[in-house]
């Protein structure tokens, strides 16, 4: 392709999300090499593209801000809940280091006081009680906190009648608080039979890549609609313990969203660039609400040209920030 | 064959020899009471001091002796007119978990003298060959939904529940994944939630993670002093936490997974005491003090309405896990 003629903003305009470092120059504040198809790809294309690979469609992880914004209608204030709400060492817990530091740490690095944040936000101009996972904090897995933040999440969600919505990406229950851990899959489970007994309102389970262990032995899995995002690892047992019980290799493409699907383990698979558009539409269907047009379109349309992720026919002007 | 743990080797070894100078009695007839009744008292003594403190690991060792009362045991001693009940109704019968309904024995003025009962509990083998059929005590999806549509039925039919809890984990297999392990878990746990009749778990040996969590959403949770709760192996914990499996007796030790310990964590309501010794070397004192405090429970749980049995359990797991306030700046 030849770019001769062209000035230097039309030609970055092809260029977008690729870039071509010289060998052996890592530029990690500009570029990001995708781990699918290998091709380096622009930081600012990719956040631009909701951190989907403009080439290949590679789902990379995203923030949890980011996800609740995405999620949200544009121009629409989230209200935060439990923001205040921190662990406590009740064990006494020290491996390497001492939980209470581990605590610290990851509270300067993500600013948050645990791997979970929880919202009353408006999707298709419903209110509902939405939360989503930091896996940045400790693998965004679920102690004390994270339990109860997800038990007064479903609580909330039955004494407003509001739909819940939680977006998962968690290793599973965090070791450094033992057995309490485990008993916050029990005390999240509970709230939930009460938001869809007494309340009968819909809860909608999203999977992100990682959601294992005792998140997905839990409220992940119990969604009226569960849907994934392509490619996430999803399973009871992390394929490493499988491996070591059973002596043998995995089967190519074992516990991911794709295969969930094929067993009938989840609803469907929806990309991130159509995930907001396919809640609207299933909520307000759930909800007998009126049809609501949403654009799932990506921000930048010309990045995307191409990946199969991104094969959507153009709509009418863009709602989404 | 008699498993020997290493902590106890020093009783072994000594009850050897007590048996061993009764045997000279008997056949040389001399008197040797005198030494017997002196080495009887220092076994005692010797008991009573390595029991009396012993460290997490060697309650996890003694929570998995194959020589512990297992779900069938406490079934034949405590109950009449056992039925084993079988199957998912979805082509699977796991054979790592055991259902059934029964009868609570008559021992005279007891609430539970003869009332019915279902009855579900992971089985673990004695030897290889039984073991290969338990597959060790690890449910796969199967095994959860067997013990779910035993529940439902015993709502149904206003039948209270017994489990017992026994298993290294819920079984991390292949085909345990492909049939959905973390839905399975995840669907009894909210529905044992939802259960409008008295449930009574018994953690009596090893509670492995989701796969005793599963069959444990209760009104009451008892543990024996000897067995275990935890959210993960003290050797799988070790793997993740100190990358070797050999750290285990430090991990048992973070983890507080023993039954005083969960006593204190607020996530059982009573531990039964095992004798000196250990279930595994006195089956049938254990399982009839199991007995006496399963009918104390649920004796306190008849009175309750369906709707106060639902909202106890509930709250018991809502009270579950400790939490401050701290602002962020």
């Amino acid at each position: 392709m030849s770019n001769e003629g062209r000035r230097w903003f039309e030609q970055r305009k092809e260029f977008v999300g690729r870039a071509r470092p010289a060998e052996g120059q890592d530029t990690p504040d500009l570029l990001t090499r995708c781990p699918s198809c290998n091709e380096p790809v622009y930081n600012e294309a990719l956040a631009e593209n909701k951190q989907v690979c403009p080439l290949c469609g590679h789902h990379f992880r995203l923030g949890a801000m980011k996800r609740l914004e995405l999620l949200c209608d544009p121009d629409t204030t989230p209200v935060h809940h439990d923001d205040a709400l921190a662990p406590v060492d009740a064990l006494g817990f020290v491996d390497s280091k001492p939980y209470g530091k581990r605590i610290e740490v990851a509270r300067s690095k993500t600013g948050r006081n645990d791997a979970f944040v929880s919202i009353t936000g408006r999707v298709g101009g419903i209110d509902c009680e939405i939360g989503c996972f930091d896996f940045r904090y400790m693998g965004g897995s679920m102690g004390s906190v994270v339990g109860e933040l997800i038990t007064r999440l479903f609580e909330r969600a039955a004494e407003h009648e509001r739909p819940a919505i939680v977006i998962s990406a968690s290793g599973g229950a965090r070791m450094q608080e033992g057995v309490l851990s485990l008993m916050q899959m029990a005390k999240t489970c509970a709230a939930l039979a009460r938001l869809q007994d007494e309340a009968g309102m819909p809860y909608i389970s999203v999977l992100t890549h990682p959601t294992t262990g005792g998140v997905a032995a839990s409220f992940s899995m119990l969604g009226d609609l569960i849907i994934a995002e392509p490619e996430a690892l999803i399973g009871f047992a992390g394929p490493r313990v499988i491996e070591q019980t059973i002596g043998q290799q995995l089967p190519e493409g074992f516990q991911t969203s794709e295969y969930l699907l094929e067993h009938g383990m989840i609803d469907l698979i929806v990309p991130r660039d159509q995930l907001r558009g396919t809640i609207v539409r299933v909520l307000r269907q759930m909800l007998k609400l009126d049809s609501l047009e949403v654009d799932d379109a990506l921000v930048d349309r010309d990045a995307a040209a191409g990946g199969p992720v991104h094969a959507k026919p153009a709509s009418s002007a863009g709602t989404e920030a | 064959m008699d498993v020997v743990l290493d902590f106890e080797r020093p009783i072994v070894e000594l009850q050897k020899r007590i048996d061993q100078l009764r045997e000279l009695q008997d056949s040389n007839g001399v008197d040797l009471s005198a030494s017997i009744s002196e080495l009887e008292h220092q076994a005692v003594k010797l008991q009573a001091r390595i029991f009396a403190q012993l460290s997490p690991w060697q309650r996890t060792l003694i929570a998995r002796h194959p020589g512990r009362p297992f779900t069938m045991d406490y079934v034949n001693a405590l109950f009449t007119e056992w039925n084993e009940l079988h199957g998912d109704r979805a082509g699977h019968d796991d054979q790592a978990i055991i259902t059934g309904m029964a009868r609570f024995r008559t021992i005279g003025d007891d609430p539970c003298d003869g009332m019915p009962v279902v009855i579900i509990g992971h089985q673990k083998g004695r030897n290889t060959r039984e073991n290969i059929k338990r597959n060790f005590g690890m449910a796969r999806p199967d095994g959860y939904r067997k013990a779910l549509r035993l529940m439902k039925l015993a709502d149904r039919f206003d039948m209270p529940i017994l489990t017992f809890i026994d298993t290294p984990g819920a079984y991390p297999g292949i085909d345990a994944e492909e049939r959905g392990q973390a839905e399975a878990i995840a669907r009894n746990i909210i529905e044992m939630a939802r259960l409008n009749v008295p449930v009574v778990a018994v953690v009596s040996g090893e509670g492995g993670s989701g796969g005793a969590l599963a069959i444990g959403v209760a009104n009451r949770v008892l543990m024996l002093e000897n067995s275990v709760y935890s959210v993960i192996s003290p050797e799988g914990c070790a793997a993740i936490l100190w990358r070797d499996r050999a750290e285990g007796p430090r991990a048992a030790e973070a983890l507080k997974i023993t039954g005083p310990d969960c006593l204190e964590l607020g996530v059982v309501d009573e531990v039964v005491s095992e004798p000196w010794g250990g279930a595994h070397r006195h089956r049938k004192a254990t399982i009839e003090a199991v007995g006496q405090a399963v009918r104390k429970h649920f004796s306190d749980l008849l009175g309750l309405t369906r709707q106060e049995l639902r909202t106890t359990r509930y709250d018991r797991f809502r009270a579950m896990g400790p939490v401050v306030e701290r602002p962020l700046a």
